[in-house]
């Protein structure tokens, strides 16, 4: 299992190809958007790499990995990258969930 | 939290998402404005400009030389911008057909055609693109002579690819536009060739 | 190809460690994804090339025309 990592998957057994494509939610476009700014893209100042990136999904645990969604995995990473890196720490970023789940709680 | 209809709630990630987006903007990282202005950049870029690059490759065989010797020079040279794109042009002919994948995410040409399709990122196309071609073409409607062969690109690394298809008879004298409305993404993944409308 | 299953972010697909192919062109040079995952720099950069592989050779099973090839983008520090 760890030999080969879950990522790794070329030339594994699968199921049909299904040509599924959905229109991104907003939400999903902002984390890609935040990935260009945050690896120096666009003129925001570089924070990360598209490797760090990778690396982060790729320890995910194979099921998390299989479960999650395309960019519900780049927003894990992204955000232990920033964890990481110290540019959040993991206390901020507790309050700051609690405080906007709270807000959300409030918006009827 | 109740659901009243009016609103969703927020999953874990999308909380997540607006956590971190206000504490980078709250510390002076990103801006509000920036993150929106990135939103709508990728939302610009579509396969319709991949489609314009390949009708230009059909119609003048000096730009399509210079595509396949370096593509993104080429594109950006006819006024598409691609930052930060390593594009590597592969050419179908009647003896050889190409098709990319990426077996160890999504890695796919971004910034000339956008974001990827959920298939493309699916396990099963990147587990099996690279093993069973053929197979997995089929499931696309796209039936492969085994006649001819196919190259299969594996975006392990920096660069990123471009399948130019051949273009169909019976577009003599086609304008660049006509000849670019034939031209999907699957056609620049190599999932599918371009057909007659 | 070199034949080794280390830990840390790798760029060489499992599938084609261990196999041999030809050189189909050099991309350049670029910093090491290993290195650039750990936050460190990449240094020193390492020359990238197109590795085409026969698709009967890399598979025991394939199905398809004996021509049909798989071209991988490896790094110089996985050739051997």
């Amino acid at each position: 299992m760890i030999e080969r990592s879950h990522h790794d998957m070329g030339g594994l057994p699968a199921g049909r190809v299904e040509p599924t494509e959905h229109d991104y939610a907003e939400w999903e476009r902002r984390v890609d958007a935040l990935m260009v700014l945050l690896s120096g893209v666009k003129g925001a100042p570089k924070l990360m790499t598209v490797d760090e990136l990778r690396k982060n999904i790729e320890a995910l645990p194979p099921d998390a990995y299989e479960r999650m969604s395309y960019y519900e995995r780049w927003v894990t990473s992204i955000t232990q990258v920033m964890i990481q890196r110290g540019v959040i720490t993991t206390e901020e970023l507790g309050r700051k969930m609690q405080e906007i789940g709270r807000r959300d709680a409030n918006k009827v | 939290m109740k659901d009243s209809g009016e609103y969703q709630p927020y999953s874990y990630f999308q909380l997540m998402e607006v956590s971190l987006r206000e504490l980078l903007v709250e510390k002076g990282i990103v801006t509000e404005a920036q993150v929106a202005a990135t939103v709508a950049d990728m939302r610009a870029r579509t396969p319709e400009r991949g489609a314009k690059v390949v009708a230009r490759a059909w119609s003048d065989d000096s730009f399509r030389n210079k595509l396949l010797a370096n593509g993104s020079q080429a594109i950006e040279e006819i006024g598409i911008d691609v930052p930060a794109l390593r594009l590597i042009v592969v050419e179908n002919t009647p003896q050889t057909h190409n098709m990319v994948v990426c077996t160890l995410c999504s890695c796919y040409p971004r910034m000339l055609l956008g974001i990827p399709p959920d298939w493309y990122k699916s396990r099963s196309y990147r587990s099996r693109a690279v093993s069973e071609p053929r197979s997995v073409l089929s499931e696309f409607g796209l039936f492969i002579d085994k006649n001819i062969k196919i190259r299969v690109h594996d975006s392990t690394a920096d660069m990123r690819y471009l399948v130019l298809p051949m273009r169909p008879t019976g577009t003599e004298g086609w304008s660049e536009e006509r000849l670019a409305s034939i031209v999907t993404r699957d056609c620049m993944i190599g999932v599918a060739v371009p057909k007659l409308i | 190809m070199r034949k080794a299953y280390p830990l840390g972010h790798i760029r060489t697909p499992f599938y084609i460690r261990g196999h041999s192919g030809v050189v189909e062109r050099i991309c350049g040079t670029f910093g090491n994804p290993e290195e650039l995952a750990q936050m460190r720099s990449g240094e020193p950069r390492q020359p990238l090339y197109r590795v085409r592989f026969l698709q009967h050779e890399v598979w025991p099973a394939y199905q398809g025309n004996p021509g049909d090839v798989l071209e991988v983008e490896i790094f110089q520090h996985w050739l051997e």
